[in-house]
């Protein structure tokens, strides 16, 4: 529990002075050098412990008193507590420089791992990883001291080949194999005796132990595995354990890196490899080097744990321990293929039944993804076709088990690993898609990094445009998902669903007929196209928007929208970024109603529909019906105002021969028609209290736009300066400044009074407002310095002057 | 392996920074290799590297569990009724995983498995390619040899002075950050075992 208590010693602890730690650590030196260490010393090397650990600046201890803690720690007498603990203080203080730790003498096994653990603290400045690997290896080539137990030694040997991966030279390599090989195949199949001696009226004869047996009860039918259970361990039997635990890793280090040691035994290696290739069928050849035959039996060793994870567990962690030791057997049986491909045809046979068994048993259903890994890497080199090993992972899984956030997680990264595969021509990846964003969909939190990383696979010219439908609904499947979660287990105990939410009315709607059609859409499997019209799916499920995973959700999809075109523009070609363009028209408003969200998503599509009209300025002639119809719809203005003043903004940049040859007179001037009439429905009716305002934004865009249109066909020139004057005089009336603020009004003032001056110079005016393209490619008006109304401003200061000397008088 | 087990706190609040993450426990098994860091640094720097990662990967683990919590409607952690007659269902405690990239913080891709029991997180930080579900199986195994042997219920109870009952119950269950393929009578035998370490 944390407490207030705890976190006041937690800074009592941290606010410790240099020099009451140096008090505090000579009483510790009088309690160690101590005949007994007691109760009081254990007290007093945990409040150190705390002390050194509660802070992230180092702690200085005194040489010597480092050297005492060393000397309690080898001490054979020592409370085991207060050895951990000064482990601990000395790791903690680590690395430390000018470390001596003497172990060479040290016989009692358990103590020298608990050293050991001190040393591989320190960052192998001085080679300390080989130092203690070479110490391990020394217990290992020995005879096993007396009453010493080997297994505390294999986790450090475990330790030391991750942390140094060429430590062990190729006879250590070879006699480690062995000892591997007699503990994994050849532990005691009876059960051990307790330690606990019955003292002296206890009868040696009444406690017979019986033999092993099988998670099921049933009596062992081969050898000893960690699933054969007794009430009691022998040695051998806990080592077989503690060697199944490092045996992947082993097997990857010792088969990387000792075959091309110059070291190595060539002839028993070529030996080897022939006789593994005759005898592929036949098995434990006892004249295998160890290499060989450690695989061989660790083959072995997963065939069984195969077999075992079969049976019925008596025990639920036992059973949960089946699926472990399943998932470690595939991953073994694939290295080992991988490592030697004799394997290969021996392990298929056995996977295709286990993945058949697999499919029934949805319990089981992590295992899955080591046995595809193994379809993916083997199929090829075996010739066998695994296409239902895929299509059931990429169909079934998702679908059903898109609530498991552990699956998730491994399934993307899964997908992430095998990526290169997916990219060539497994295309169920690809279009299963939609299935696989249901992961995404439920645990967006857990998976938005992972799918940053995936995302830009799935998105071609053929997927492109459902992709960005199915971002977009990505808060609806959310809450689509739990109805059906809702629906299909109502009365489970441990709900995966949000208990405080009762969405009867969405219920209803989702087991309604009426909506069956569209539910059934947006939980598909495959990529099929889209379909117009979610839009009754968005008001039936409102009362789920402000669901907390539903809203969580609608947090990540900006990012990946933004991610979407970043991917999208690297190469669509015309024809793809019109399409885009049309669906972020008609998709900016229809998204589902989170209102965070509901602001997000137009403003990230808005920036977006900017950069493809940049990369395709055609799109505005070839376009030129859609958004002629876009822009004169007058409620799109309140609707969707990003993109509306963006659109508006792009029309007035991009439309002009300059951009393209079919960019007509006739074309121009329809737009400016629209955009005028439009305006002028804005500034004369709008102002008024029933009708929402209008945004200033909006009617400077569009009086720019207009300006920069007539510029492009100077016949409307006079139209235009007319119609300018008009909104000046407009925005000064008692109507618009009811409705403006000052500040706003003054805005509109300004953008008028300057276009008026601009046009007053057509040439100018053309020169400014449609600059050729080699002009506006630096863009200076973007720069904050030189930006269009600082330069507006400028001209229109020299008109005004100029103006001014015509009329002979003095400018201000 | 495990690189590092840590045991942090899970704050109160649903959201803001009022209540700040604490690492209350934490074992490194074994420095991360640094074979081709060119930077020579410290042994002060090596240290507050090795504490600020910790540190980083228990925000990322609080976090992720108050995100959990929020979206399936629990309330937070600390609001749960507690008792100490009654033993926390640690299958039903909230759980996850999270990938740490390499580099950040650590300087090789990692796997974070995280637990929440009561207002304490407990994290693997396991390498890339762990048993996941192996890992899984020893952090639940580990909470509850934590909650019965540093009696975490009871009132009055420190996990801060406790470290030598930390260490040995992980000297036992993970040793050198060994995830262990146990079966019950394995754990059964360890736990003998355990006893007799604790009580001498």
């Amino acid at each position: 529990m944390f407490t207030a208590g705890t976190e006041s010693l937690l800074l009592q602890a941290r606010e410790i002075q240099d020099e009451e730690l140096k008090k505090f650590c000579s009483r510790i030196t009088g309690l160690l050098q101590k005949e007994e260490l007691g109760n009081e010393t254990i007290d007093c090397l945990q409040r150190l412990f705390l002390i050194v650990s509660a802070t992230k600046y180092s702690r200085k201890l005194e040489k010597k008193f480092v050297e005492l803690l060393l000397s309690a720690l080898y001490f054979p007498k020592s409370p085991e507590q207060v050895q951990v603990l000064c482990a601990a203080i000395v790791r903690e203080i680590s690395p430390s420089e000018n470390l001596t730790l003497l172990y060479d003498h040290i016989q009692n096994t358990k103590l020298l791992s608990l050293v050991s653990s001190v040393l591989l603290a320190q960052g192998d400045k001085r080679d300390e990883v080989r130092d203690v690997g070479l110490r391990v290896t020394k217990v290992f080539e020995g005879r096993q001291p007396e009453g010493q137990s080997l297994r505390y030694l294999l986790p450090v040997l475990s330790k030391v080949i991750t942390l140094s991966p060429k430590v062990l030279k190729e006879d250590q390599i070879n006699l480690l194999n062995k000892r591997l090989i007699d503990w994994l195949r050849y532990a005691s199949i009876q059960q051990g005796v307790a330690q606990t001696s019955g003292g002296f009226f206890s009868n040696p004869w009444a406690r017979q132990p019986g033999p092993i047996t099988e998670v099921d009860g049933a009596v062992a039918t081969d050898f000893f595995t960690v699933l054969s259970v007794g009430q009691h361990y022998t040695e051998d039997q806990w080592l077989n354990m503690q060697a199944f635990s490092m045996l992947r890793k082993w097997l990857l280090y010792s088969g990387n890196d000792g075959t091309d040691s110059p070291d190595s035994d060539d002839k028993s290696e070529l030996e080897g490899s022939i006789m593994s290739m005759v005898s592929a069928a036949s098995t434990s050849s006892r004249l295998l080097p160890p290499k060989e035959r450690l695989r061989e039996n660790a083959f072995e060793y997963c065939q069984r744990l195969i077999e075992q994870s079969n049976r019925r567990a008596l025990k639920k962690s036992d059973c949960e321990l089946q699926k472990a030791c399943l998932v470690e057997a595939v991953i073994i049986l694939d290295l080992l293929c991988r490592q030697d491909s004799s394997f290969i045809y021996r392990t298929l046979s056995c996977l295709k039944i286990l993945h058949g068994r697999l499919c029934g048993d949805p319990t089981y259903v992590r295992a899955l993804l080591p046995v595809a890994q193994f379809f993916l890497n083997h199929s090829e080199a075996a010739a066998v076709d695994s296409e239902a090993v895929y299509r059931h992972l990429f169909t079934n899984i998702p679908a059903e088990l898109f609530y498991d956030s552990v699956l998730a997680f491994e399934f993307i990264q899964f997908c992430r690993e095998n990526i290169h595969f997916f990219n060539g021509n497994l295309s169920i990846f690809k279009s299963n898609f939609p299935n696989l964003f249901k992961f995404l969909a439920w645990n967006s939190v857990s998976l938005i990094s992972e799918f940053v990383d995936i995302l830009p696979v799935f998105i071609d010219a053929s997927t492109a445009i459902e992709m960005l439908h199915v971002l977009l609904d990505l808060p609806c499947l959310t809450a689509a998902l739990d109805l059906y979660l809702r629906s299909s287990s109502p009365t489970t105990e441990k709900p995966l669903w949000d208990p405080t939410v009762k969405p009867t009315s969405c219920l209803d709607g989702f087991r309604d007929p009426h909506y069956k059609a569209l539910f059934q859409y947006l939980l598909r499997t495959k990529a099929r196209g889209i379909i117009k019209g979610l839009t009754p799916l968005h008001q039936l499920l409102k009362p789920m928007a402000s669901c907390s995973r539903v809203v969580q959700c609608a947090e990540t999809v900006p990012i990946l929208i933004q991610l979407f075109f970043t991917v999208v523009t690297e190469f669509a070609d015309g024809t793809l970024i019109n399409q885009l363009v049309v669906l972020l028209l008609e998709r900016s408003d229809l998204v589902f109603d989170v209102p965070q969200f509901k602001a997000a998503v137009p403003r990230v599509m808005s920036s977006q529909l900017l950069v493809l009209c940049k990369l395709h300025p055609s799109l505005v002639v070839e376009l030129s019906k859609e958004l002629l119809e876009f822009t004169g719809t007058i409620s799109n203005i309140d609707s969707k105002e990003n993109i509306f003043t963006s659109v508006v903004w792009a029309v007035g940049e991009y439309l002009s021969v300059l951009y393209d040859k079919r960019c007509t007179v006739e074309l121009i001037n329809k737009f400016f028609e629209a955009l005028e009439a439009l305006l002028f429905e804005i500034t004369q009716f709008r102002p008024s209290a029933t009708l929402p305002k209008c945004c200033p934004r909006v009617i400077t865009v569009l009086m720019t736009t207009l300006t920069k249109l007539v510029s492009r066909s100077q016949d409307l020139i006079p139209r235009v300066f007319l119609f300018l004057s008009k909104v000046r005089s407009f925005a000064e009336s008692p109507a618009m400044t009811t409705v403006y603020s000052e500040e706003d009004t003054e805005t509109i003032l300004t953008r008028a009074t300057e276009l008026m001056n601009l046009l007053k110079m057509p040439s100018v005016a053309q020169f400014v407002l449609t600059p050729s393209i080699e002009l506006s490619n630096p863009r200076y008006h973007l720069d904050t310095n030189t930006s269009l109304p600082l330069a507006l401003r400028m001209v229109s200061q020299l008109v005004e002057k100029e103006a001014g000397l015509c009329q002979g008088e003095v400018p201000m | 392996m495990v690189h590092a087990f840590l045991i942090h706190t899970l704050s109160t609040q649903a959201t803001g920074d009022a209540a700040f993450c604490r690492v209350l426990y934490s074992r490194v098994f074994g420095s991360e290799r640094s074979p081709d860091d060119p930077r020579p640094r410290g042994p002060e720097r090596d240290r507050l590297l090795r504490k600020e990662q910790l540190l980083a990967v228990a925000r990322q683990a609080e976090s992720a569990c108050k995100l959990l919590q929020q979206a399936s409607g629990r309330p937070p952690m600390d609001l749960l009724p507690q008792s100490s007659d009654e033993p926390v269902a640690l299958h039903d405690a909230p759980t996850g995983v999270f990938r740490l990239r390499p580099g950040d913080p650590f300087q090789e891709a990692k796997v974070a498995v995280w637990l929440g029991v009561l207002s304490l997180g407990c994290v693997l930080v396991c390498e890339p390619h762990e048993n996941l579900l192996l890992a899984e199986s020893t952090l639940r195994l580990l909470a509850r040899l934590l909650l019965d042997h540093l009696k975490l219920l009871s009132s009055g109870s420190d996990i801060l002075l406790r470290a030598d009952r930390i260490e040995i119950i992980l000297n036992h269950f993970l040793p050198q950050g060994q995830l262990l393929f146990l079966n019950d009578h394995f754990v059964q035998g360890l736990e003998k075992e355990l006893s007799a370490s604790l009580s001498r």
